[in-house]
């Protein structure tokens, strides 16, 4: 195996990571206009990731360095050929982060109101936004001899793309349910519950049509058995879940979304940005990566605080495991 | 030809508008956030109240200022590969490296621990929480450091070769690239002007307060106390901070004349080669005639400045130029940076910086205490320190009012320092994005239309606008009550697993 094989994984599990942590933060911004009653309700469903949204976002970061570090020519693509969506993610990034720490800085209610908005319309478009760039990356662009992007912006909005983009946001809405419900306690919690099955068949029939859609156009063996995986894996977090037991549930839709961004990541490889216009143009991950020297450095780093990582963001976790429900929110704001 | 240009402009603008955006919040929250980790660790060790209410209160004013900075970062990573694709392309093999070491050992750190400190007062035993606090800004001194050698490279590359096959530069040496001596130089000039930066906004806003107390329209003992003690390590902060400062500025001066000739003959307006060379104190100069009409100078002192004695040659811009016609062609107006903005920003850096660092200096021995003051002139814990001449004549009034005042209205200018200094920084290297290897103009995304690039400098800039206004209103209102005194410290090491009583209390910290 090269080391850009490697990389590739390594990139690969940081997007996964990614949409695996922010992927139920997001969901449960969305639940704060969907499911939250009151301005109480909320609020305990912001605390229930107030701690720890920052750390999951890092992850984003991170994935966009990695790329930019390992795979210059996949970053340079990339990030100019879907400037529009990834500018407006950017903007709903810097809307979303603001709006958590701003939202109780006043006592206005209208101030209140207008961040609450801004955390539920940003947490719906930034993943719609990236299922619909990862669905155009797995599908291939207008990619000339230059390595550039030479469609329209608009051609990244296609069926197969917008339908990926939707599945995203659903199956989000449906990991942070269940991680509402694992995280509150009381009627929230009751709440959180019964709406899950609703959000996970409606999920299962977009995913489900999203990865069947990518398997029939560029899938593998791989990709069919972590296809099968992801499948399989949310009508177990929906039987959990019907049992109240919310920890079950929510590894197995972790599972779900891992192996579905999983899934696009397999039937990518070996390209890295495939070219609709001459599959000889199409960047891979060797033409597209860093030199070999570049890739060892950055070998040793990952590999000493990769696990670092994962330990103190795991221990965040730990500290702040405990339920909240209503009764936890102090008054005021 | 025309497109090119316009799409190298505008995806300057935008580079410049949102790194100066962002890099006002940047040193503000390395240099508070170190005062507040040393506010911090006062309290754990003393266990004197107004400790935890003075860390409470700036820790407030850290987090409204951290958001944007954290925000506006994504950006600063994003626009390498959407208006620079071209660059990233050429480089990302030697930039990419420390950029992505940024996230994985500083920004990860920055991100997770700031949550555990925000919510972790309870939750956490004290001395576990104030490391917290300590990670987040080693955390944020990291990231910065990583990011300025990655700009190094850009201003002086080093530890790279040009592959043949392709032409684009391969990393050979990423310890030369973290530890040249232009990163060391730009790193420590920057944190210690990060310090004045915080030490600065602390002094001001402490002024505020404690002028107000001496008024008498603010008599909570706790508050001034609070205030007082934030005040005197600000003081002290700023004047070590301005002292290094001025230190590493001379020095990466030095190394700049050596790197970068042309940016400071442009920062001098020196057009053609003098010995001794003199510092302009202020010109007016023509560029087309590649001379000055007006200037006022100190004779030698350039060649002090630039080779440590006073009559060295220091040659000028239009040498330089000369110099670089031979070595890549085209034309002397090629190579000549904007003058106006190299010129005025390296003197705005340098006033703005020493007006501050001046301030800091001056008070420290104005509220000076202890050392050098008579008993009987010693001011209590709880009132606002008076301002002495010497140790037996106290400042009269007309002079304490407007001393207080200068302090709080100088609390932004090493802001404008910071700005002023990486315009001077950035313009100075045009038109080379890296020096000598590739220019500015080569470097653009060749795809990206100006219609995107002109919509999207606009979202940005009314955005980031909105939310300065938005934070500048948060600031002034979280600062001007002062610090809540009627918050209690947490009395008892709290344990992470709650008694089942605490289970049903509300928590103490929540959005």
């Amino acid at each position: 195996m090269h080391l850009y094989d490697l990389w590739f994984i390594l990139i690969a599990l940081l997007w996964v990571g990614y949409f695996f942590l922010e992927g139920f933060d997001f969901g449960v911004g969305v639940l704060t206009q969907t499911m939250a009653r009151n301005s109480t309700e909320r609020r305990v469903l912001i605390n229930t990731i107030a701690p720890v949204w920052d750390g999951n976002e890092v992850w984003v970061i991170a994935a966009a360095g990695a790329t930019f570090a390992a795979f210059p020519d996949w970053y340079a693509t990339l990030f100019s050929g879907f400037y529009i969506p990834l500018l407006i993610i950017v903007l709903c990034l810097i809307g979303r982060g603001v709006s958590f720490e701003y939202r109780a800085k006043r006592d206005s209610m209208r101030w209140q109101l207008g961040w609450e908005q801004v955390t539920f319309w940003t947490s719906v478009i930034i993943p719609f936004l990236w299922g619909l760039i990862f669905a155009n990356m797995v599908q291939g662009i207008a990619i000339d001899r230059q390595k550039s992007y030479v469609g329209s912006p608009g051609d990244l909005f296609n069926g197969y793309a917008i339908l990926g983009g939707f599945a995203t946001v659903v199956l989000f809405t449906c990991h942070g349910a269940i991680f509402t419900a694992l995280k509150t306690d009381g009627e929230m919690r009751e709440r959180a519950r019964k709406a899950v099955p609703v959000l996970g068949l409606a999920s299962l029939l977009l995913v489900l049509a999203f990865l069947l859609w990518t398997q029939a156009n560029s899938g593998n063996g791989q990709s069919l058995g972590v296809m099968i995986v992801a499948f399989a894996a949310l009508p177990v977090a929906l039987f959990f879940n019907q049992l109240g037991r919310e920890g079950w549930a929510f590894v197995f839709s972790a599972l779900t979304v891992v192996a579905s961004f999983a899934m696009l990541f397999l039937t990518l490889f070996p390209d890295v940005m495939p070219s609709t216009l001459n599959p000889a143009w199409s960047l891979t991950v060797s033409s597209a990566s860093s030199a070999s020297y570049t890739l060892t450095v950055m070998t040793i780093v990952a590999a000493i605080f990769a696990p670092l990582i994962i330990l103190y963001q795991s221990w965040t976790y730990w500290v702040f495991s405990k339920r909240i429900a209503v009764h936890h929110i102090p008054s005021g704001h | 030809m025309e497109l090119a240009i316009a799409q190298e402009t505008i995806a300057r603008w935008q580079f410049g508008v949102t790194t100066v955006y962002h890099f006002l919040f940047v040193p503000l929250s390395i240099g508070l956030g170190g005062i507040v980790a040393g506010l911090e660790t006062a309290w754990v060790r003393t266990g004197k109240e107004k400790y935890f209410h003075a860390t409470k209160f700036w820790g407030k004013l850290l987090l409204i200022n951290l958001a944007l900075g954290v925000v506006t970062g994504i950006f600063q990573e994003f626009q390498f590969g959407m208006n620079w694709s071209s660059y990233s392309r050429f480089v990302g093999d030697v930039f990419g490296a420390p950029l992505a070491m940024e996230a994985l050992v500083a920004f990860f750190f920055e991100s997770v621990f700031i949550g555990l400190w925000i919510f972790g007062w309870n939750r956490l035993p004290k001395k576990i929480h104030l490391a917290t606090i300590w990670i987040v800004t080693i955390g944020s001194l990291l990231s910065a450091y990583f990011i300025l050698a990655a700009n190094s490279f850009m201003q002086h590359p080093v530890g790279y070769r040009i592959d043949p096959a392709n032409g684009k530069a391969r990393l050979t040496d990423i310890w030369r690239v973290l530890f040249q001596d232009t990163t060391l130089v730009q790193v420590f000039h920057t944190l210690t002007a990060a310090f004045i930066t915080g030490a600065a906004f602390v002094m001001g806003i402490s002024a505020y307060h404690l002028w107000r107390a001496k008024r008498g329209k603010d008599t909570n003992r706790k508050r001034i106390a609070a205030m007082r003690s934030s005040l005197k390590l600000a003081l002290v902060v700023c004047t070590v901070a301005g002292i290094l400062t001025a230190l590493s500025g001379d020095r990466l001066a030095k190394v700049m004349f050596e790197q970068q000739p042309m940016k400071m003959a442009a920062a001098e307006a020196l057009w053609d080669t003098q010995a001794p060379a003199p510092f302009s104190i202020f010109s007016v100069g023509d560029v087309n005639k590649g001379r000055n009409d007006v200037a006022l100078e100190v004779p030698g002192a350039l060649s002090f400045l630039a080779k440590s004695d006073f009559h060295s040659a220091v040659p000028g811009i239009n040498n330089r130029a000369d110099e670089q016609v031979k070595l890549f062609g085209g034309t002397r107006a090629d190579y000549i940076p904007n003058i106006f903005m190299t010129y005025w920003g390296f003197r705005l850096m340098i006033f703005f910086g020493m007006t501050s660092f001046t301030i800091g200096l001056v008070g420290l021995y104005l509220t000076r205490k202890k050392f050098w003051v008579r008993p009987r002139f010693r001011t209590g814990e709880d009132e606002p320190p008076n301002l002495m001449i010497t140790d037996k004549i106290r400042m009269n009034d007309f002079f304490t009012k407007w001393s207080w005042r200068i302090i709080a209205l100088t609390l932004g200018f090493p802001l404008l320092a910071n700005s002023f200094g990486w315009i001077f920084t950035e313009m100075g290297r045009q038109p080379w994005v890296v020096f000598h290897l590739m220019k500015t103009a080569n470097a653009v995304s060749p795809n990206v239309g100006v219609g995107t690039q002109v919509g999207s400098l606009v979202a940005l800039s009314v955005v980031y606008a909105i939310l300065a206004v938005v934070e500048g209103g948060l600031m002034v209102k979280y600062s001007k009550p002062g610090p809540d005194v009627d918050e209690r410290p947490p009395t008892k090491d709290p344990t992470l697993r709650m008694s089942p009583d605490d289970q049903d209390k509300p928590l103490s910290i929540a959005y």
